[in-house]
């Protein structure tokens, strides 16, 4: 009795998808949808990398050699918001879409046309926003934090279709996480109950949470800019009563938690993965969500850490402080949990394995220098210099981008039915970790030294780390190459994987063939 | 044709459809208000217009294709509750738009107003302005040539007042419709669906007619300074939401009329009732921090 595939209008029955393009647009599928997700944000990826790469040539010597300041502005500013939006977002609502309806035994997301509407408002928005580019006065030159009065008073005038672009951004991620919200509460089969769900659906329940919350904000403050701008308000210039710090204070709220939003998924994956190459269940489960839990309860009370050096008052910036510095418990016990899984454990290190362990480390570095940016009086000194550049890349590329790439090549097997070639992952997972460490590391030192962010020229004393984080960027973005190439060439083929893919992996995902069925779950299973 | 198998839709053109549509309004929109200045932008018009003609069409296809389906019987409980849980976070989506503005408004009047006027311990501001004394409502602003300000406010106990009355009272009456539904009276609901949709209408009327006042007789406009911008701000987009809600319950209202619903399955009526409801709260705030206080 096949009831799924049921259509008003037409009713025979389709087993399988549709052919040819009207697939992709036409789609409802989780598993089409999320691999549409995937590939829309690799191609993100490549081209914020390829932004990065002019950035990091320009910067090779000191002095001005081969872009001019305003469009390094512009390149600093894209590169931010294309990575942001377009890479590391979209690559977690795809693994959002292919995963957790495997994962909870559903037959599909809960609202699966919206699901597409979702993904396809993306390609439209990041054509709007990156055609900018090449209009007169060039694209947003502003960085990606936007900060009025440079957005709005002295901004390019393409600055109004990125306002537009990301109210398109934002309602694609709004419509996202409802979507995800609704399967991850009402789809789940039955015996699942909450306290046994896999944690990337829990870490994506609590991620989806913080986007309905905080997408609409963004939205609010990208509409009081194009107000300032356009017809004549006051909301951040302080000649009529406003106040430019308004515009941080708003930013930040949608920005504080948003930066939680690009990890906490991350921090779902790697649970999934370290236990099933440890070989142990994962230690502390119930803790975990409730770190999970808190941690995105602290970041709406944290966001004025961003803005020390604005002028706050002394107790905001007390409060912000320990509000800030707090964070540390719930993190601290996840790191905690990730080792103690792998106490004692039966370890093997294939390639999701090794970007996890780099995770687990690399990800703790940018912990620990965000402690370091939460002190206050420190950051005085810290503030918008390379330090800061330094922290949140070691968050986001060997933190949210290496848990991506983990994801990715732990689901690849059960996506495609094919396992991925080992030799060409290892030297991916090498050549990035090698890349990702000489590029970001050096920025601290130089960070501390006091050189500042988004200049494209600097003082003789920073050339030697500068030349070394060049270096460690084109090492890092070329072999993604690697990684283009071992996905190609596993979804056209590779040593068979059964339904288990891994030695005893947990998890719903597992039970079903490899490559997955384009249906799965139609009658929901049964979880005991 | 089993119930409890949840409805996973076939492929839909109506999505991408509605990309295209949605990218022609954004870009349309902004080329027109990059126009504005030097006259130009009549493409951008014309691009706004044609996307929202096709938005419009697009969800009416949509719309229908879902009522079609649900009137089909293919829905069972548990898409019900996919869509309760919908509607609910979108609302949620709602509240923290309105949130962003509403913190503007409080961060301006107990923060950034007074420090321009001088107050706490920073008082750099008195270097700008000198003389700028900080007051709310703010009819003064510190540069009276780029903001120049406003005569008045809006007498909240005059129209306000009544639009409160009024928005309440399209609670209730909409309430009452619902259990008149609930009770499978359908002239019942007409009528006092009907009788929603009219206050809904009779607000947006003295909103109208509110704005006028406030532009011709007080001075009071979007260009006066931080009270006009939040003052505006909130209200316009109270009044789009109401607008849109208005819109949601004359479509409900059509839907009754020719015989949809059932008295133990209405979930359309429901969830416009619920953004109705949100509507109504979202004013109360705003009667009291925009209007009285």
């Amino acid at each position: 009795m096949n009831t799924l595939t049921r259509n008003v209008e037409c009713e025979h029955t389709e087993h399988g998808p549709a052919r040819g393009l009207s697939r992709w647009f036409f789609t409802t599928n989780h598993k089409d949808i999320g691999t549409l997700y995937l590939w829309f944000s690799f191609l993100m990826f490549l081209t914020g990398g390829c932004m990065a790469l002019m950035i990091r040539a320009e910067l090779f010597q000191p002095g001005l050699q081969l872009i001019q300041p305003d469009f390094f502005n512009q390149m600093t500013t894209m590169h931010g918001l294309i990575m942001v939006f377009g890479a590391v977002m979209p690559a977690f609502v795809g693994l959002a879409n292919w995963m957790l309806p495997l994962m909870v035994g559903a037959p599909d997301m809960a609202l699966p046309r919206m699901n597409n509407w979702s993904f396809w408002i993306l390609p439209f928005a990041f054509a709007m926003m990156i055609s900018t580019l090449f209009m007169e006065g060039g694209g947003p030159n502003f960085g990606w934090t936007f900060y009025a009065p440079l957005s709005t008073t002295y901004a390019p005038p393409s600055v109004t279709f990125f306002i537009f672009a990301v109210h398109m951004m934002g309602i694609s991620s709004i419509m996202g996480a409802i979507n995800v919200i609704a399967t991850i509460l009402n789809m789940r089969a039955p015996g699942m109950t909450m306290m046994k769900l896999p944690l990337f659906v829990w870490t994506w329940l609590i991620t989806a949470f913080l986007l309905i919350a905080v997408m609409p904000v963004l939205a609010g403050v990208v509409t009081m800019m194009l107000m300032d701008i356009h017809f004549g308000t006051s909301f951040f210039n302080a000649a009529g009563g406003g106040d430019p710090v308004l515009f941080q204070h708003i930013f930040w709220f949608f920005g504080h938690p948003e930066v939680y939003i690009m990890i906490l998924p991350a921090f779902g994956i790697v649970s999934e993965i370290i236990p099933t190459f440890a070989r142990k269940r994962l230690f502390g489960y119930a803790s975990m969500v409730y770190a999970t839990a808190s941690i995105a309860f602290l970041s709406f009370i944290v966001w004025a850490h961003h803005m020390f050096t604005v002028g706050l008052p002394l107790m905001g910036e007390i409060f912000f402080m320990f509000a800030t510095m707090l964070i540390a418990v719930p993190t601290g016990v996840k790191v905690f949990n990730w080792i103690a899984t792998m106490f004692r454990g039966s370890m093997t290190f294939e390639t999701p394995m090794l970007f996890s362990l780099a995770f687990v480390v690399l990800f703790t570095i940018g912990g620990f220098s965000g402690l370091m940016l939460a002190i206050a009086p420190a950051d005085f000194q810290y503030h918008d210099t390379y330090f800061v550049v330094a922290h949140f890349h070691y968050v986001l590329v060997p933190g949210a981008v290496f848990a991506i790439m983990a994801g990715v090549y732990y689901w690849l097997p059960k996506w495609t039915g094919n396992y991925y070639n080992e030799t060409l992952g290892k030297w991916h997972f090498w050549c990035s970790f090698i890349g990702v460490n000489l590029t970001f590391f050096p920025m601290h030192f130089i960070g501390l030294a006091g050189m500042p962010r988004r200049i494209p020229d600097y003082a003789l004393q920073f050339a030697d780390f500068n030349m070394v984080a060049s270096i460690g960027a084109f090492i890092f973005g070329f072999s993604q190459l690697i990684f283009l190439v071992l996905v190609i060439k596993t979804i056209r083929g590779g040593d068979r994987a059964p339904a288990q893919v891994w030695d005893q992996p947990q998890g719903l995902e597992w039970t079903v063939p490899s490559p997955a069925p384009y249906h799965t779950f139609a009658e929901p299973p049964e979880v005991k | 044709m089993s119930q409890s198998a949840y409805y996973v839709p076939a492929q839909s053109r109506w999505p991408i459809y509605a990309s295209v549509a949605l990218f022609l309004m954004a870009y349309g929109a902004a080329h027109l208000i990059n126009g504005l200045a030097d006259q130009g932008g009549g493409l951008g018009l014309s691009l706004l217009l044609a996307g929202t003609f096709c938005m419009a069409m697009i969800l009416i296809g949509w719309f229908g294709n879902v009522i079609s389906e649900s009137r089909g019987g293919l829905y069972n409980a548990q898409m019900d509750r996919s869509f309760r849980w919908g509607m609910s976070w979108f609302i949620f989506s709602e509240i923290m738009f309105f949130a962003a503005f509403f913190g503007a408004l409080f961060y301006v009047r107990t923060l950034a107003v007074p420090w321009l006027g001088g107050e706490g311990e920073k008082g750099v501001s008195q270097l700008l302005w000198p003389g700028f004394e900080a007051q709310w409502p703010l009819l003064t602003t510190p540069d009276m040539k780029q903001f120049p300000g406003s005569d008045g406010v809006i007498n909240p106990w005059h129209l306000p007042l009544l639009n409160t009355a009024i928005l309440v009272t399209s609670s209730f009456t909409l309430t009452f419709a619902h259990h008149a539904l609930k009770l499978d009276n359908r002239p019942r609901t007409i009528l006092w669906l009907g009788t929603t949709i009219l206050l809904g209408v009779v607000f947006l009327l003295f909103q109208l007619s509110e704005y006028v006042e406030a532009y011709q007789e007080l001075g009071l406009t979007l260009n006066s300074g931080i009270y006009g911008a939040t003052f505006f701000m909130l209200t316009g987009f109270h009044g789009l939401h109401v607008t849109l809600g208005t819109l949601m319950l004359i479509i409900i209202w059509l839907r009754v009329l020719s015989g949809h619903f059932s008295p133990k399955h209405h979930f359309g009526f429901e969830a416009t009732a619920w953004y109705w409801h949100f509507v109504d709260v979202v004013w109360i705030g705003l009667f009291i921090f925009v209007y009285v206080f």
